[in-house]
C-alpha cells in the first residue's frame, strides 16, 4: 500500500472529529465544511507547489487556521462546543486551545470520542456503522450506499436522520469517564465488527471496497486497543477475529478473479503476519474468563489459521465452538456454519440433516450460501440433479457477479460425475 | 519553440475525500509529465478564489472577481509548444477538464523587433 493511499478519507475523519470538539456536536456540519475547505485548498496549490512533505500535517494546519478564522467569525453569534465554551471567549485562549485539540494525542482522543458518540444507543445499529464509516473513514453518502449495497437516497436519508439525532444529544461522548466508557464500549465492539462483516461476507462485488471496510474495522479497532479502557479482553477477542479472518483475503479471490471458497483456497496466499497478530491478540484476549461470540468466532478462525490444508481442520473442535456460539448468539446463519462444520467432520448425510432441522428457515431461504451447502452435501453424495437445483437457486440468489460465477461453476461440477 | 500561457478556469469544491485525493493524483502526475517532456516554461501560480477588481477611470474598486465558480481563473502557468495548436492539444491531458472546467491557452506576445 502506498503511504499517501486513502489520505484523503483517513485525514478527513481525523480532522472532522478534532474540529467537533471545538465547535460541537451540533455544529458537525459546519466542521465538514471546513474538513472539505481544507482539501479544496490542497487541490489548488498542491498541483502548483507539489505534495507537501508531510501532507497530512499539512493538511492538518490548513483545517486548524479555518477552524481558528469561523472561531473568530462566529464566536459571538453561535455556540460551539459547551466543553470549551468559556475559553473561546477569550481571543488569548483561542489559538493555543485549538492547538491543544490538534495534537498528536489529542487526536486519537477525538477520534475515539467521535467513534462512542456514533454508536448512540438511540441510534439503530445499521445507523451506527453507515455514521462511522461516513464520518470517521471518510466515506462520501454515495460511497457508503455503494459499500451497503443500497441507493443513495436511502442512505442519505440513513446517515441525516442519524446525525440529526446526533446533534440533538449535546455533546460529543466523554472518553475519559470509566463508568460510561465501559458501557458504551459493547455497542462500539458491535459497530466495528459489523462494519468488518459489511467488508468481508457482504454483497459488494468490489472487492476493493471490501477490503477497505476490513481495513478500517481493524484501523479503529486498534484505536480501542491504544486506550487504557478500551484494551480488554473482548476488544481483543475482536481484534483477533478481524486479524485471522483478514489473513484470508488475499486468497479469496483466485489469479482469474474468481471467489474461492475456504477449501480451495490456496492457504499459501494467507496473510502469515496477520495471522500471527490474531493469534496474539487471541491469547490477550484470554485474560479475562468472560467469553463472547468475538472469542468463539476468533477461536474458530483460528482453527482455520493453524490447519495446513482444509483436509487437516480439526472439525470437531470447529462443532464444539459452534454449539458455544450458538448458546451467546443463536442465529440462522451461525446454524447454517456449525450444520456445514458437522458435516464436514460426520459426513454429508449427517450435514444436510442438520440443516434440515434449522428451525425458522425462513431468511435463510434469501440467502445464497444456504442454497450452496445444501447442494455440496449432495454433490458428495453422488445426487447430481439435486445438487444441480441447489446450485441453480443460489445462481439466482447471487448478490453480485462474483457469487454469480462461482454459483455458476459449481453448477458445472454437477454435470461431470466424478463423486468426490 | 512558443511561450503559451494556461490560465485554468474552475474549480472543483465537490467530491468525497477520496475523489478529491484521485482528482489531485491525476494532477499531480499531469503537471510531472509536462515537466518530464520538458514543456514546463514557468510552474505559476495558484491564485485565490477571492480579490478585487478595480475599473474605470474613476478607479473603483469592488470585490471580486465574482464570476461564476467556472470561470474564476484558479491558475496559470506558462509552457512551451511547437505552436498554438501544439499548446491546445497538450493541455487536453488537464483534468481540470474532468470536472468542468476550461484551459484558456493564449500565446505569448513576442517583441519583433
Amino acid at each position: 500500500m502506498e503511504p499517501t493511499d486513502h489520505l484523503f478519507r483517513r485525514e478527513s475523519g481525523r480532522m472532522v472529529a478534532a474540529i467537533t470538539r471545538i465547535f460541537g456536536i451540533h455544529n458537525l456540519s459546519l466542521a465538514e465544511d471546513v474538513v472539505q475547505d481544507a482539501f479544496c485548498r490542497a487541490l489548488e496549490v498542491w498541483p502548483f507547489r507539489g505534495v507537501p512533505e508531510n501532507p497530512s500535517a499539512w493538511l492538518m494546519a490548513t483545517a486548524k487556521n479555518r477552524a481558528l478564522d469561523v472561531l473568530r467569525r462566529a464566536r459571538t453569534a453561535r455556540t460551539f462546543a459547551p466543553e470549551v465554551g468559556r475559553l473561546l471567549k477569550s481571543e488569548a485562549a483561542l489559538a493555543p486551545l485549538v492547538d491543544e485539540l490538534f495534537a498528536a494525542n489529542a487526536i486519537k482522543d477525538g477520534l475515539l470520542r467521535m467513534m462512542f458518540s456514533c454508536c448512540h444507543p438511540l441510534l439503530p445499529e445499521e445507523a451506527q456503522v453507515a455514521l462511522i464509516l461516513h464520518i470517521l473513514c471518510g466515506f462520501s453518502v454515495s460511497e457508503t450506499a455503494a459499500a451497503f449495497v443500497t441507493t443513495h437516497a436511502a442512505m442519505e436519508k440513513r446517515i441525516t436522520r442519524a446525525k440529526k439525532a446526533l446533534a440533538k444529544s449535546k455533546r460529543l461522548f466523554d472518553v475519559s469517564a470509566g463508568v460510561e466508557f465501559s458501557s458504551r464500549l459493547p455497542a462500539v465492539h458491535r459497530a466495528l465488527y459489523l462494519l468488518f462483516n459489511e467488508g468481508y461476507h457482504g454483497a459488494s462485488a468490489e472487492t476493493a471496497v471490501r477490503v477497505d471496510l476490513c481495513r478500517e474495522a481493524m484501523r479503529l479497532t486498534a484505536l480501542l486497543i491504544e486506550h487504557p479502557l478500551g484494551a480488554i479482553s473482548t476488544t481483543y477477542a475482536l481484534a483477533a477475529l478481524m486479524c485471522l479472518d483478514a489473513a484470508r483475503l488475499p486468497a479469496r479471490v483466485d489469479t482469474s478473479g474468481n471467489l474461492s471458497s475456504l477449501f480451495d483456497q490456496n492457504r499459501s496466499q494467507w496473510d502469515q503476519e496477520l495471522i500471527n497478530e490474531g493469534l496474539k491478540f487471541l491469547q490477550l484476549s484470554t485474560s479475562a474468563p468472560e467469553i463472547t461470540e468475538y472469542h468463539v468466532e476468533a477461536a474458530i478462525a483460528s482453527v482455520h489459521a493453524r490447519a495446513p490444508r482444509a483436509g487437516e481442520t480439526d472439525w470437531n473442535t470447529i462443532v464444539s465452538l459452534y454449539d458455544t456460539l450458538t448458546t451467546l448468539r443463536s442465529s440462522p446463519v451461525v446454524a447454517l456454519n456449525r450444520a456445514i462444520a458437522i458435516g464436514q467432520n460426520q459426513g454429508p448425510e449427517q450435514g444436510l440433516e442438520e440443516i434440515r432441522s434449522i428451525p425458522n428457515p425462513n431468511r435463510l431461504t434469501a440467502y445464497p450460501f444456504y442454497w450452496a451447502a445444501l447442494g455440496e452435501f449432495e454433490l458428495q453424495l453422488a445426487r447430481y440433479d439435486v445438487a444441480r437445483e441447489h446450485f441453480a437457486t443460489a445462481v439466482a440468489l447471487a448478490r453480485n457477479p462474483m457469487e454469480r460465477g462461482f454459483f455458476k461453476r459449481r453448477v458445472a461440477a454437477t454435470q461431470i460425475p466424478n463423486p468426490v | 519553440m512558443s511561450e503559451f500561457t494556461y490560465l485554468f478556469r474552475g474549480r472543483n469544491t465537490s467530491g468525497s475525500p477520496e475523489e478529491m485525493q484521485r482528482h489531485l493524483e491525476k494532477w499531480v502526475a499531469w503537471m510531472k509529465d509536462l515537466g518530464a517532456s520538458g514543456h514546463i516554461k514557468e510552474q505559476g501560480h495558484p491564485l485565490e478564489g477571492t480579490g478585487k477588481v478595480v475599473r474605470g477611470a474613476q478607479k473603483i474598486i469592488n470585490d471580486g472577481p465574482y464570476a461564476e465558480a467556472k470561470d474564476v481563473v484558479g491558475g496559470y502557468m506558462v509552457i512551451e509548444a511547437r505552436d498554438l495548436a501544439h499548446a491546445a492539444e497538450i493541455s487536453k491531458g488537464c483534468p481540470i477538464l474532468d470536472v468542468g472546467g476550461s484551459v484558456e491557452v493564449r500565446p505569448v506576445q513576442k517583441l519583433n523587433m
